[in-house]
């Protein structure tokens, strides 16, 4: 066994566990600012996947990366917006809305890419990584860490800037109160229904960019249903972080790794049927449920529509 | 004259002009489905004053508060503040007019820290000036007499802290008007003391407050001016040189007066029933007591003789429902022991209770009652599922069930569709008459009322009663809990009252009933 936990096996996994964990990241990232204003997110899944299509879609017209990620978080906000609509304003339910936007992304960007590149298969070229001076240097970890995507760094910032808007903003202490006690926030003068759809609309975004993130960086490719349910676990990262961008943050790498051990394992020349390797990060999802489920604390408010008066 | 900015604090009233209301509601109107919470409500606030607002449940009080606070609009009349007529149309303006609300539910986040309740609303993508918060809290807090942690979690306050907190936060905002709707209701009597000393110190101070409250000691003890609100109407206002004149005891016999209509006792709204003699009571409970996070019971005696009809009264929350669902066998006694005949009760299960005859008409009808999308038929048959005849070995006997549910439909005048209506497509009156079929059919012995005719229309209601005079003349031991006095005088033999989950007093149902029984539901011991 000694042969297994070689360098390059860990420089994969490590690799693997960034590049498969970052659409978890920001789908969980995304999905945790909506459930902490209250908001159950379930069309986060269809939110990726158009996200993932938008992303694919303007990358491959315009040759550019970067405008990929504005298609891929514009196509997140187009799926965002009508939950917004629906179940903010019209208080329709969160879940039936969810699933009915997912199943609605799904369908819509299998039959668009059935238009478009069933015939061709496009792919765009590799994505360019930006090498971190000195740090891209460490041996195992560095090449995997530090010689990533600019947009990688950027995600991780957004970890950090979600938990400085959490802690140390009155919009954090906003969405707080929106998930915990609504009706609070509106008597002290904050509109409750437009927090809450800006909440939606800024995990349409995350969402949407993690999903481009996965056709442009991860595999290169639109498929129909690439995402393969990465928004749901994103829905079990942000319950399980408990409010924490950096739980978000350890939950989906840890989850990426599942997902990427498949390819470690080959690096290593290990040879495990791929299909017990693909069951892991359900394996993982499972256990997680298990474990934290019951110590998951949602915020009060959740799932629950909010009228002013009402009772 | 020169219009005050409507933030600022009223300008020191000058020998010319009189001194205005801060507040002023003309002949306000809010009408909600099915309910006219407040009927051509005129009401003046007066800036120094506490200013007490009085009113059985329903009595429109927090309809009123929710005007004032911004949460709804009024149908009709005009709300001034420092004499300009304004639209109070959200929270926030309400804030900016420079009212602040305590509700009758708290309006604080419990997961963010007193401090972070206080910053809530600031602009968004600013830092909340903790420090300087917590200064300024510490600040207004010593001047109205309270310390309050600012580092502490709201949900680990208790809920006079609670109070404090947003009486500070109120201040805090430059609110010159404070609305307390039940400050007092969860509060234990020290707690409702300090408060009282608190709300004084406010006054004292030119602040304004609305004070709501069920209890006239506590409105007589820090009210300057009295409001009483019956039905949606303003019955009745004692302005504060009257209050004085008037002294405790003649001030408490007026609000009784106004708060539970008439004392005109030469005109009772029914005839009470005839005395009877005193057989051995068929149902009887002894020390009953029952835990409960709100309010729990204790010490609950109560014997109630065949054909007789004890009247339970007291404000809504005071633990008849606890009381009613102990008895039922809905919920854990503490302690005590309930016959039924001779046959003890306590620890039999609702099943085991029922087939000894005891019965119990929720008031929550369409919840615990009834299956709302079952058919009328099933829900007759609610708490007899699997029983023979109508279940054999396990299977439904269609025939069976719906000759059952003819028969009731009948004899119970349910107007229906048909006897597989879902049951919520019936009205309100015609729920309740199911569930009175369901209950008073078979071997009941001893029944217990909850608000039987609580949201009914007058014709439904009456009908209710009648089943209520019925169940009593047929011999069974009937108790009848319910907030409307009138209906426990027209139909009980005796009425106990019952207050923060205990039996404060037991009135024979005669003359003087009345006003024995408003004092006892206010607190005021008879
Ligand atoms: N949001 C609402 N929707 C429908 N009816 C309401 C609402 N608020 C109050 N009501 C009705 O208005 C009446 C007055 O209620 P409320 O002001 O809460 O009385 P109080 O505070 O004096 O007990 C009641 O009949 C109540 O059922
Ligand atoms: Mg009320």
């Amino acid at each position: 066994m000694s042969t297994l936990f070689t360098e390059p096996f860990f420089t994969a996994l490590v690799l693997g566990a960034l590049t498969a964990g970052l659409p978890l990241l920001l789908a969980g990232l995304g999905e945790q600012i909506s459930e902490k204003a209250g908001v159950l997110n379930i069309g986060i899944e269809g939110m990726m996947l158009a996200g993932a299509y938008g992303g694919f879609l303007v990358a491959y017209h315009t040759g550019s990366i970067w405008l990929g990620y504005l298609g891929g978080a514009l196509g997140g906000m187009a799926v965002a917006t009508p939950m917004a609509v629906l179940c903010i304003r019209l208080g329709l339910s969160q879940i039936v809305i969810g699933m009915a936007l997912t199943l609605g992304a799904e369908g819509t960007t299998a039959l668009l890419h059935h238009f478009q590149f069933a015939q061709s298969y496009p792919r765009l070229p590799a994505v360019a990584t930006l090498a971190i001076p000195g740090l891209s240097a460490i041996p195992v970890i560095g090449p995997a860490l530090f010689d990533r995507p600019p947009i990688v760094y950027l995600a991780i910032l957004a970890v950090f800037l979600t938990a400085y808007v959490f802690r140390s903003t009155h919009l954090g202490l906003a969405l707080q109160a929106a998930g915990d006690k609504p009706e609070a926030l509106d008597a002290a003068g904050v509109d409750v229904v437009r927090l809450r759809s800006l909440a939606v609309l800024a995990t349409g975004c995350l969402a949407g960019v993690g999903g481009a993130f996965m056709a442009e960086v991860g595999a290169g490719i639109f498929v129909p249903f690439m995402t393969n349910g990465a928004g749901f676990i994103g829905i079990v990262l942000a319950m399980q972080a408990r409010g924490r961008p950096f739980g978000v943050l350890w939950g989906a790498l840890l989850f990426g790794a599942c997902l990427s051990a498949a390819t470690a394992l080959q690096v290593a020349g290990v040879s495990i049927p791929t299909d017990v390797v693909q069951m892991l990060p359900f394996v993982a999802v499972l256990a997680v449920l298990v474990l934290l489920g019951r110590k998951a604390s949602l915020p009060p408010a959740l799932g629950v529509h909010y009228v002013r008066g009402g009772r | 004259m020169n219009q005050p900015r409507a933030a600022s604090p009223p300008p020191p009233a000058s020998p010319l002009s009189e001194p205005r209301p801060v507040i002023s509601l003309d002949s306000v109107t809010r009408r909600f489905p099915g309910a006219l919470a407040l009927d051509r409500v005129t009401f003046d606030l007066w800036p120094g004053e506490v200013h007490v607002l009085l009113g059985e449940n329903g009595a429109g009080k927090s309809t009123l508060v929710a005007l004032l606070s911004g949460l709804h609009q009024p149908d009709a009349g005009s709300i001034r503040v420092d004499g300009r007529a304004v639209r109070i149309d959200t929270p926030a303006r309400a804030l900016d007019l420079g009212i602040g609300t305590v509700f009758q539910h708290s309006m604080l986040v419990p997961s963010l820290s007193v401090v972070d309740n206080m910053a809530l609303g600031g602009a968004w993508w600013a830092r909340p000036d903790r420090a300087g918060l917590a200064r300024r809290m510490a600040l207004v807090g010593a001047e109205i007499g309270i310390t309050i942690d600012p580092a502490a979690k709201v949900g680990a306050l208790s809920l006079g802290e609670r109070q404090q907190v947003e009486i500070v936060r109120a201040l805090l905002r430059g609110s010159r008007v404070i609305l307390l709707d039940e400050a007092t209701a969860m509060l234990t009597p020290q707690g409702a003391g300090k408060l009282g000393e608190l709300v004084g110190r406010l006054a004292k101070r030119g602040i304004a407050v609305v004070f709501i409250t069920h209890k006239l000691d506590e409105a007589l003890a820090i009210g300057h001016r009295i409001t009483v609100l019956r039905l949606g109407r303003k019955v009745g206002e004692i302005a504060p040189d009257r209050l004085a004149s008037l002294g405790p005891a003649a001030a408490t016999t007026e609000i009784v007066r106004l708060m539970f209509g008439s004392d005109d006792l030469t005109a009772p709204t029914a005839a009470p029933r005839r005395d009877r003699m005193a057989p051995p009571p068929l149902l009887v409970i002894e020390g009953l007591a029952v835990d409960d996070p709100v309010v729990p019971l204790a010490g609950i005696d109560l014997a109630v003789a065949p054909g007789e009809i004890v009247g339970i009264a007291g404000m809504d929350g005071n633990g008849q429902k606890q009381f009613a669902e102990a008895v039922a066998g809905q919920r854990r006694l503490a302690a005590g022991r309930i016959t039924l005949g001779g046959t003890s009760l306590e620890r039999l299960d609702v099943g085991g209770r029922r087939r000894q005859g005891l019965r119990y008409v929720t008031d929550d009808r369409l919840g615990e009652g009834t299956i709302g999308s079952f058919p009328l038929s099933l829900n007759l048959l609610l708490k007899d599922v699997g029983e023979p005849p109508f279940w054999q070995g396990g299977l439904e006997r269609p025939e069976a069930i719906a000759a059952h549910a003819r028969r009731l439909v009948e004899a119970y005048d349910v107007r229906t569709p048909g006897i597989s209506a879902p049951i919520d497509t019936l009205s309100g009156g015609n729920v309740q008459k199911a569930l009175l079929a369901r209950e008073l059919s078979g071997a009941a012995r001893a029944v217990i009322f909850a608000k039987p005719t609580n949201g009914l229309d007058l014709q439904s209601a009456r009908a209710a009663r009648q089943h209520v005079r019925e169940t009593a003349n047929q011999g069974r031991a009937v108790i009848l809990l319910s907030t409307d006095l009138d209906e426990l005088l027209e139909l009980s033999d005796r009425i106990a009252v019952m207050s923060r989950g205990r039996i404060v007093g037991m009135v024979a149902n005669d003359e003087a009933a009345r006003s024995r029984l408003g004092a006892l539901m206010s607190g005021v011991a008879a």
